[in-house]
């Protein structure tokens, strides 16, 4: 595993907080997926390896949490909440703006490479549907209209950079 | 009638401008003092005095939190540990958000509180893997109190000591389900344990004795040490005491959260008076009051309810105040209080196909009625959404949800049952209909599927 030395740091530092190992995999499997972008197979082994587990331990917690991924996704990942109040807020049409903006299919990479759009479940912001949570920042009143000027905001980014 | 005005205990620095979520800022407005005078007092003293304040969890089950602590098993020698339950997934629910990133002191303050009551010396925050910047202002919060000497080592210059660790979750909604949490936080899938034997006060997280509170309902605690627990009870009704912050949503006019004194507004008043009442030129039509599981209720139909003295009296969905009790009364549940409203643009069949789909995405897989079940559940309301609808669908689905719920580990089989149950009892007839009338569904043509 090609690892920053801040997450070897971070990993060694986050096995302390608990009494046993085990309790690591959740903390490890986010640290390593934030550094690399997904949770490959060597991944899996190394964290076994390193919390004392066998890889199947690691395997079964990696296909049951929806936040893990086994594939790499876009620079950007966009995650529109599907449920409930969202929908009823005309979070669908959103979702739908997003794939048209970037010519891509829910769970796909853009042709573009510059990102992933996802629908996931309740994102717990319900007073100000529909939200979308785009990596780590959440926007909330996402209509379509909001929806374009987002994607045009990503758009313009990835040209500048 | 006009609705009262808000009383803010938990909500209180909410949205106040100025106000940050610094310690600076919490201990300018007065927070640690009731830490810093609970850890010269008595544990067992603070454990009377939140049991008899009658405060019940607010994350859901609206269990007695007093009584939750009161089954630690004290004599195993074993350490006893605290875990916040900040998964908060159920949908409509959104108050414990606000707290996390708005004041995450007075989280911190009540579950330091709450851990120096219960002899815990090691307390983990479970926080669901969405809220990636809660977690960052978590650490950094519990960092500043750790440095202030409020968390840690000698606390408040005392001989207790007690650290707190944020861990957080990947997306599963069963992990705000107690045992499933223990599950995930020890670094397993989020399978519920089954219970006996594995009540988390006896055998909890690493086989340990383990309470698990929601996050609101921590910072309660808080405050009912702050007023005393005479004062707190004053606060709401009989069982029912406190407030409780309701999280509107849906088709209101001003969705957002609102803390009331629990029963002091009803139905009525919360959605007409305080949220501006339905869209132009809509009607109400359902409301779900306690997030999705809780049973839907119908505008328009009516409940007897039994008085104490044997009467009865009768009460429209606008009439039921809003406490754990009356809800209970009326069918459903107060829940996690994420009330989620649909006017009559809502076609109710396309509206439980959207919760359906929630449920079976969500089911942990271990218990065969519920991983079935709710995977079934989904498929036809799925189907008959997407055109092949048949006359007996809805009798089909209440048939599949009536063999869930009693028959699993966890009450995620009451969860995801309880939507189909209710919106097929109350709105027999669109299920019935469907197939003939799916063309003039939604009146937008809202896509909820």
């Amino acid at each position: 595993m090609n690892l920053k030395p801040e997450t070897l740091t971070r990993i060694d530092e986050v096995i302390t907080h608990y009494p046993e190992k085990r309790s690591g995999t959740l903390p490890l499997l986010h640290l390593i997926q934030e550094d690399v972008g997904h949770i490959s197979n060597e991944a899996i082994e190394w964290i076994a390896e390193k919390l004392e587990l066998e890889p199947i331990n690691v395997y079964e917690v990696v296909t049951f949490y929806p936040m893990f991924r086994r594939e790499p996704i876009g620079k950007r990942h966009i995650k529109v909440c599907r449920t409930l109040s969202c929908a009823l807020a005309g979070g669908y049409r959103t979702c739908a703006k997003f794939e048209s903006e970037f010519n891509t299919h829910l769970g796909e990479v853009s042709p573009d490479g510059e990102v992933t759009v996802e629908f996931v479940e309740c994102l717990a912001s319900c007073g100000t549907a529909p939200v979308v949570l785009i990596d780590e920042t959440l926007h909330e009143n996402v209509d379509e209209a909001k929806a374009k000027e987002i994607s045009d905001a990503i758009k313009a980014e990835s040209l500048k950079s | 009638m006009s609705a009262p005005a808000e009383r803010r205990i938990i909500f209180k620095h909410i949205d106040e401008e100025g106000y940050s979520n610094d310690i600076a800022c919490y201990q300018k407005h007065g927070g640690y003092e009731i830490l810093k005078k609970a850890v010269t007092q008595k544990p067992e003293d603070l454990r009377d005095e939140v049991k008899k304040s009658g405060l019940r969890g607010r994350g859901g089950a609206g269990f007695s939190c007093g009584l939750k602590w009161s089954f630690v098993d004290r004599k195993s020698g074993k350490p006893i540990y605290l875990v916040v339950n900040a998964d908060e997934s159920e949908p409509g629910t959104f108050k414990d958000r606000y707290i996390i990133h708005q004041d995450p002191h007075q989280l911190i303050e009540g579950t330091m509180i709450s851990c120096f009551a219960n002899d815990v010396k090691q307390a983990y925050i479970y926080i669901r893997g969405e809220f990636p910047e809660g977690a960052r202002i978590l650490e950094q919060a519990i960092q500043e109190a750790r440095d202030a000497g409020l968390v840690g080592k000698n606390i408040c210059g005392t001989e207790y000591s007690c650290d707190i660790f944020v861990h957080r979750g990947a997306g599963a909604y069963i992990c705000g389900e107690e045992t499933g949490l223990i599950e995930s936080l020890e670094g397993k899938r989020a399978n519920p344990r089954i219970k006996p034997p594995y009540f988390p006060a006896v055998l909890g997280l690493y086989q340990c004795p383990t309470i698990v509170n929601n996050v609101e309902t921590l910072c309660h605690v808080k405050h009912i040490l702050d007023m005393g627990a005479d004062e707190y009870l004053k606060i709401g009704t009989p069982n029912n005491t406190g407030t409780r912050i309701f999280c509107v949503s849906g088709h209101v006019q001003k969705p957002g959260y609102y803390e009331y004194a629990c029963g002091e507004v009803t139905m009525g008043q919360l959605l007409n008076d305080v949220c501006g009442g339905p869209l132009p030129g809509r009607t109400f039509k359902a409301v779900i009051p306690g997030g999705s599981s809780a049973k839907i209720l119908r505008f328009g139909e009516k409940f007897t309810i039994k008085n104490k003295d044997g009467t009865t009296k009768e009460w429209a969905v606008e009439d039921i105040p809003l406490d754990f009790d009356s809800l209970a009364a009326a069918g459903t549940m107060g829940g996690s209080g994420g009330v989620i409203v649909m006017d009559d643009s809502v076609n109710m069949v396309e509206a439980l196909a959207n919760i359906n789909a929630f449920y079976a995405h969500e089911s942990c897989g271990q218990c065969t009625p519920c991983r079935e079940g709710s995977l079934w559940m989904k498929k036809i309301s799925s189907r008959m959404v997407k055109g092949e609808a048949r006359e007996e669908d809805g009798e089909l689905i209440k048939n599949v949800a009536d063999q869930i719920a009693g028959r699993t580990i966890c009450a995620f089989g009451e969860a995801c049952s309880w939507p189909t149950q209710s919106f097929v009892a109350k709105f027999g007839d669109e299920f019935k209909s469907y197939k003939d009338d799916k063309n003039s569904k939604s009146s937008d043509s809202l896509e909820l599927v």
